[in-house]
C-alpha cells in the first residue's frame, strides 16, 4: 500500500506545510469551541432554569439547530461578512477569524442544547436543596454549571468534534487559501479531488489522531477531577 | 430604645391545605409551633409530614389557608432544612459547608465540622462520605445558616444504629443550644428520645397534638393508640 506508506512518511517527516495546516485547524476549532462555550453554557443554563413564554419553542429550535447544515451557516456568515454585507466593514472574510465565527455558530446549538439538558436534570436533583439554602438565582447558575462540569466536558468535546470535522462552512468563509486558511478538512477535500492521496491520507490520519488524543486527555482530566471532587 | 429581634416563632398554620390535582396532601391544618423543646411530626408514610415541613420552610405555598412565621406572612432567612436524602455538592466536605456559609471563613467552617464530628474528613469529597457522614454534613451545612428553626425530614431514615445515634446526639445538642427543632419521623423510639411535643398526622390531617409524655402514655385518639401499638394506620 504505497499511499499509506507515503502518508506516514509525510506525517512523521516533519513537513512544515502539513504542520501549519494542523496548527491552523486546531487553532480555529479550539477558538470556535471556546467562543461558542462563552455564549452557549450560560444560555443553556438560562434555558434550563428560567421559564418564559415561548421557551419550549426556543428549546425545540436549539435542538433542531444541532443538525444545522454547515453550508447554510457558511452561506449566512459569508453574506454577513462579505463587503456589501452588514458586517463587511470588519474585513475578516477569507481569514481564520471568519472561520472561527462560522464554526462557533455551528457549535453553539450543540453546546447550548446539551447544556440545557444537563443543567435541567441536575436542577431537578438540586432544586430543593439550593432553595432551602436560599441560594440566589445567579449563584444557582454558577453552582449548577460547576457541579455539572464533568458532564459539560463531554458537551464541549461534542462541540469540538463537530468543529474539527467541519468542511463546508470553512471552505465558504475561509476560501481554503494555502498557508492562510487551509485546514485539515479542506485540504483533505482538495487533495483528494486533485488525486494526491498520500497527503489526504496523512492529513486524515493526523485529524483522527488529534480527535482521539483530545478526547483521551479530556477523559483523563474528567476521571482525575471526579476522583478528587466526588 | 432597643428593638426586639425578628423571630419566626411561633410558626402557625391557619386552616392550611395543599391540594395537588384532586388529592389533598394536607387538609385544613391548624397548628401552632412555639419556641422550646423539639416538636416531632409523627405518622405513617404518606401522612403529610414532609409536606408540612416544606410548607413551613416556605418551599411550597399552601393552596388554601395561610402560614405565618412570628405572626408575619413571610419568614426571616433563619430557617434551615435537612432532607431525608440530602444532595451533596460536588466538592469537599469543607467546601460544602463554606458554600452554605456564603463566605470565606475557614474558622467557622472548622467549627461547624467539629460540631458534627467531621473535621478529620474536611478534605474528602462530600459524595464519597458514608450515608451517616453525609447526613452530619447536611446538618453542618444547615447550621451554617445560623437557624432559629431547623427542619429535619426523617434524617436517620436509612442509617444504621451507630450513625443514627451520632445524628441524634447532634440534634439533641443543637436543640439544647436554643435552636427550635421540627423533625419528621415515623420511628417511635426516636420520637420518644427526642420529642418535647408530638404532632401526630394521618392521611394529611392533624390527628393529635400533645406533650410527648402524654402522647405516649395516654393517647387521646384511636388512630394514635393504634400507631403506638404498632398497628398499621392506613
Amino acid at each position: 500500500m504505497p499511499d499509506g506508506a507515503s502518508a506516514l512518511q509525510l506525517v512523521f517527516g516533519g513537513d512544515p506545510g502539513l504542520y501549519r495546516i494542523v496548527a491552523l485547524s486546531l487553532y480555529v476549532s479550539v477558538a470556535a469551541v471556546l467562543l461558542a462555550a462563552l455564549v452557549a453554557l450560560p444560555f443553556g443554563a438560562f434555558l434550563a432554569l428560567v421559564k418564559f413564554p415561548g421557551r419550549t419553542f426556543v428549546v425545540v429550535v436549539i435542538n433542531a439547530f444541532m443538525g444545522l447544515p454547515p453550508v447554510v451557516v457558511g452561506l449566512a456568515v459569508y453574506l454577513l461578512l462579505s463587503r456589501s454585507g452588514p458586517l463587511g466593514f470588519l474585513g475578516i472574510l477569507f481569514t481564520p477569524h471568519a472561520m472561527i465565527v462560522a464554526q462557533a455558530l455551528l457549535v453553539i446549538p450543540i453546546i447550548a442544547a446539551l447544556t440545557r439538558q444537563t443543567i435541567e436534570d441536575l436542577w431537578t436533583e438540586y432544586r430543593e436543596e439550593l432553595t432551602a439554602l436560599r441560594v440566589s438565582p445567579a449563584r444557582r447558575v454558577g453552582t449548577l454549571i460547576w457541579d455539572a462540569r464533568f458532564s459539560l466536558v463531554t458537551t464541549l468535546l461534542a462541540g469540538f468534534g463537530r468543529a474539527a470535522a467541519e468542511v463546508g462552512t470553512v471552505m465558504i468563509v475561509g476560501g481554503n487559501i494555502e498557508g492562510f486558511t487551509r485546514t485539515m478538512t479542506t485540504a483533505i477535500a482538495l487533495e483528494t479531488s486533485k488525486g494526491d492521496l498520500p497527503l489526504a491520507m496523512g492529513l486524515g490520519l493526523v485529524l483522527v489522531t488529534i480527535v482521539i488524543g483530545v478526547n483521551a486527555i479530556a477523559w483523563g482530566a474528567r476521571r482525575v477531577g471526579e476522583l478528587r471532587a466526588g | 430604645m432597643m428593638r426586639a429581634p425578628i423571630t419566626d416563632l411561633p410558626l402557625a398554620f391557619e386552616n392550611a391545605s395543599l391540594r395537588i390535582g384532586s388529592v389533598d396532601i394536607l387538609a385544613g391544618l391548624n397548628l401552632e409551633i412555639p419556641a422550646g423543646a423539639p416538636t416531632i411530626l409523627l405518622g405513617p408514610n404518606g401522612s403529610g409530614k414532609s409536606t408540612l415541613l416544606r410548607l413551613a420552610m416556605n418551599l411550597v405555598r399552601p393552596t388554601a389557608g395561610r402560614i405565618t412565621w412570628g405572626r408575619r406572612n413571610h419568614p426571616d432567612e433563619r430557617l434551615a432544612m435537612v432532607f431525608q436524602r440530602p444532595v451533596m455538592l460536588r466538592r469537599t466536605a469543607a467546601a460544602n459547608v463554606a458554600y452554605a456559609l456564603g463566605r470565606r471563613d475557614e474558622r467557622r467552617v472548622t467549627e461547624l465540622l467539629d460540631r458534627v464530628g467531621l473535621s478529620p474528613l474536611a478534605a474528602r469529597p462530600a459524595r464519597r462520605l458514608s450515608g451517616g457522614e453525609q447526613q452530619r454534613l447536611a446538618l453542618a451545612r444547615a447550621l451554617a445558616r445560623d437557624p432559629e428553626i431547623l427542619f429535619l425530614d426523617e434524617p436517620t431514615a436509612s442509617l444504621d444504629p451507630a450513625a443514627t445515634k451520632a445524628v441524634e446526639d447532634i440534634i439533641a445538642n443543637v436543640a439544647a443550644s436554643g435552636v427550635k427543632i421540627v423533625m419528621a419521623t415515623h420511628e417511635l423510639g426516636q420520637a420518644r428520645r427526642l420529642a418535647g411535643d408530638i404532632v401526630f398526622l394521618a392521611r394529611g390531617r392533624l390527628v393529635e397534638r400533645a406533650v410527648a409524655a402524654t402522647f405516649f402514655n395516654a393517647p387521646k385518639t384511636a388512630e394514635a393508640a393504634a400507631f403506638l401499638r404498632g398497628d398499621l394506620v392506613i
